[in-house]
């Protein structure tokens, strides 16, 4: 079965460790905040400038003042703090940010990504994405395997305007676990039920497959 | 008081001296933190030929998104446009200029505009198309490019409160790009939510010192939100 949005969250989630300061994008990786696991704290980076984000806010709380990089309203957790643009910025460009989790439409071998734009189509921008890229070691990209078409998003090179070059290091797709290293993605793990069969199928880049590749776990 | 009280009573006077072509620097995240009443005041003076830089463009009814309506926009240099369908369309059809730019850049071209400093480097870019035709160089085995520095005919701000002589105080996340945009203009201009008298905000607590500031003007606001998201309960 492939993974569902919920599903490579919490996959994502397991990667997290205690005392890390995370950015989390839009879409997918803000539901990784969901599944935190209870034994661990994590601090959460808004790139618009808030360090510590709480949770949604109830209706008596709703601030148009206080909102998330994705424009929706958040509070602040306890410990939290609220900065410009040029700070948030510093803590990202200078390599403080422990984990970085971000969307894209495509991913090469190389480690390359692309998220932002498709040239006469799509036009939203890149926002923080090329910073956080740029300035994070650690990063984390969920994106599904292939397009409604089974089309591979995971190829030998990237065919749309690059956030990146060489930085992506893992993949967490509704289908597989992948690092990226040495000009290859190299199969980690499966989503329960997947086959490698069905992975390299809809991998267009190269994929090197260990001799077993287990399912990934999602406790109970 | 005299020389150092920059409050104005009427946004006409707050935006006095904005001409045709010119370019402003505009703090606001979205549709957070963004000086509402001044952005209406230059749609009303109906300048056209503008250069605005600002990390998004509003929406299509609100915020910068209004200057789109009659074409006042010449180029915008932002990192997200996502929510503006019309900024969409003029920009595919060739009638808007758009330098895409990184926002961590873009914070930082106004932050080193206000600063004096012309240009900086920043790995931010390199190897995409954002780094089309700047320079590169190497420090310490690894790659950056060369980012020039922005500063504006005017820039318009948005803070919670300012005494008169124009230290400001921010508000949560509407802070974000107001304190580098405050320093970026050749003529600042503020909206604030509140002014108070001089000596009633703690110095310990000034956001933006009132020496970037030159005029000051106490707006209403809508404060529309882009996105409510609720707890569950």
């Amino acid at each position: 079965m492939s993974l569902n949005r919920d599903q490579i969250a919490m996959r994502v989630a397991q990667e997290l460790q205690d005392g890390y300061y995370v950015n989390l994008g839009i879409g997918i990786p803000t539901l990784v905040a969901n599944y935190v696991p209870s034994d661990i704290e994590v601090m959460l980076q808004s790139e618009n400038g808030l360090l510590g984000i709480g949770p949604y806010p109830t209706e008596d709380q709703v601030d148009a003042d206080m909102i998330n990089a994705g424009k929706e309203t958040v509070t602040a957790a306890v410990g939290a703090s609220i900065f410009s643009s040029a700070e948030s910025f510093a803590m990202i460009r200078g390599g403080h940010v422990d984990l970085t989790v971000l969307g894209a439409f495509e991913v090469d071998q190389h480690g390359n990504i692309a998220s932002y734009m498709i040239p006469g189509k799509l036009v939203k921008g890149m926002g923080g994405a090329m910073d956080l890229v740029a300035g994070a070691d650690n990063i984390i990209v969920t994106m599904s395997h292939a397009d409604k078409r089974d089309n591979s998003k995971l190829l030998e090179n990237c065919t749309l305007p690059l956030t990146g070059v060489g930085c992506v290091k893992r993949v967490v797709t509704n289908l597989a676990v992948m690092e990226i290293k040495d000009g290859a993605f190299h199969l980690l793990e499966r989503a329960p039920g997947v086959s490698v069969e069905e992975i390299q199928q809809k991998t267009a880049g190269k994929l090197v497959v260990p001799d077993n590749v287990p399912e990934m776990s999602f406790g109970q | 008081m005299s020389g150092f009280n920059k409050v104005v009573s009427s946004y006409q006077e707050a935006m006095v001296g904005l001409t045709d072509d010119m370019t402003i620097i505009a703090g606001g995240f979205g549709l957070c933190g963004i000086p509402e009443g001044l952005i209406s005041e230059i749609k009303h003076m109906g300048v056209k030929g503008l250069t605005i830089v600002s990390n998004n463009c509003g929406t299509d009814n609100f915020g910068l998104g209004i200057l789109l309506e009659d074409k006042q926009i010449k180029k915008m240099v932002s990192s997200y446009v996502g929510e503006n369908a019309e900024f969409e369309r003029q920009y595919l059809s060739g009638e808007l200029d758009v330098e895409l730019t990184p926002q961590g850049t873009l914070a930082e071209k106004m932050r080193a505009g206000g600063a004096g400093i012309p240009a900086f480097y920043t790995a931010t870019g390199v190897g995409t198309p954002v780094a089309e035709g700047k320079e590169v160089k190497q420090f310490n085995g690894r790659d950056y490019i060369l980012e020039e520095s922005v500063t504006g005919n005017f820039a318009i701000v948005k803070a919670w409160k300012a005494d008169k002589i124009g230290n400001l105080i921010y508000r949560d996340t509407a802070m974000n790009f107001n304190p580098m945009a405050a320093t970026a203009g050749k003529i600042t201009v503020v909206e604030v939510e509140e002014i108070v008298e001089v000596g009633e905000l703690d110095p310990n607590h000034i956001h933006t010192p009132g020496i970037y500031v030159n005029r000051i003007i106490k707006g209403s606001f809508d404060k529309r939100i882009e996105k409510i998201t609720l707890a569950k309960n």
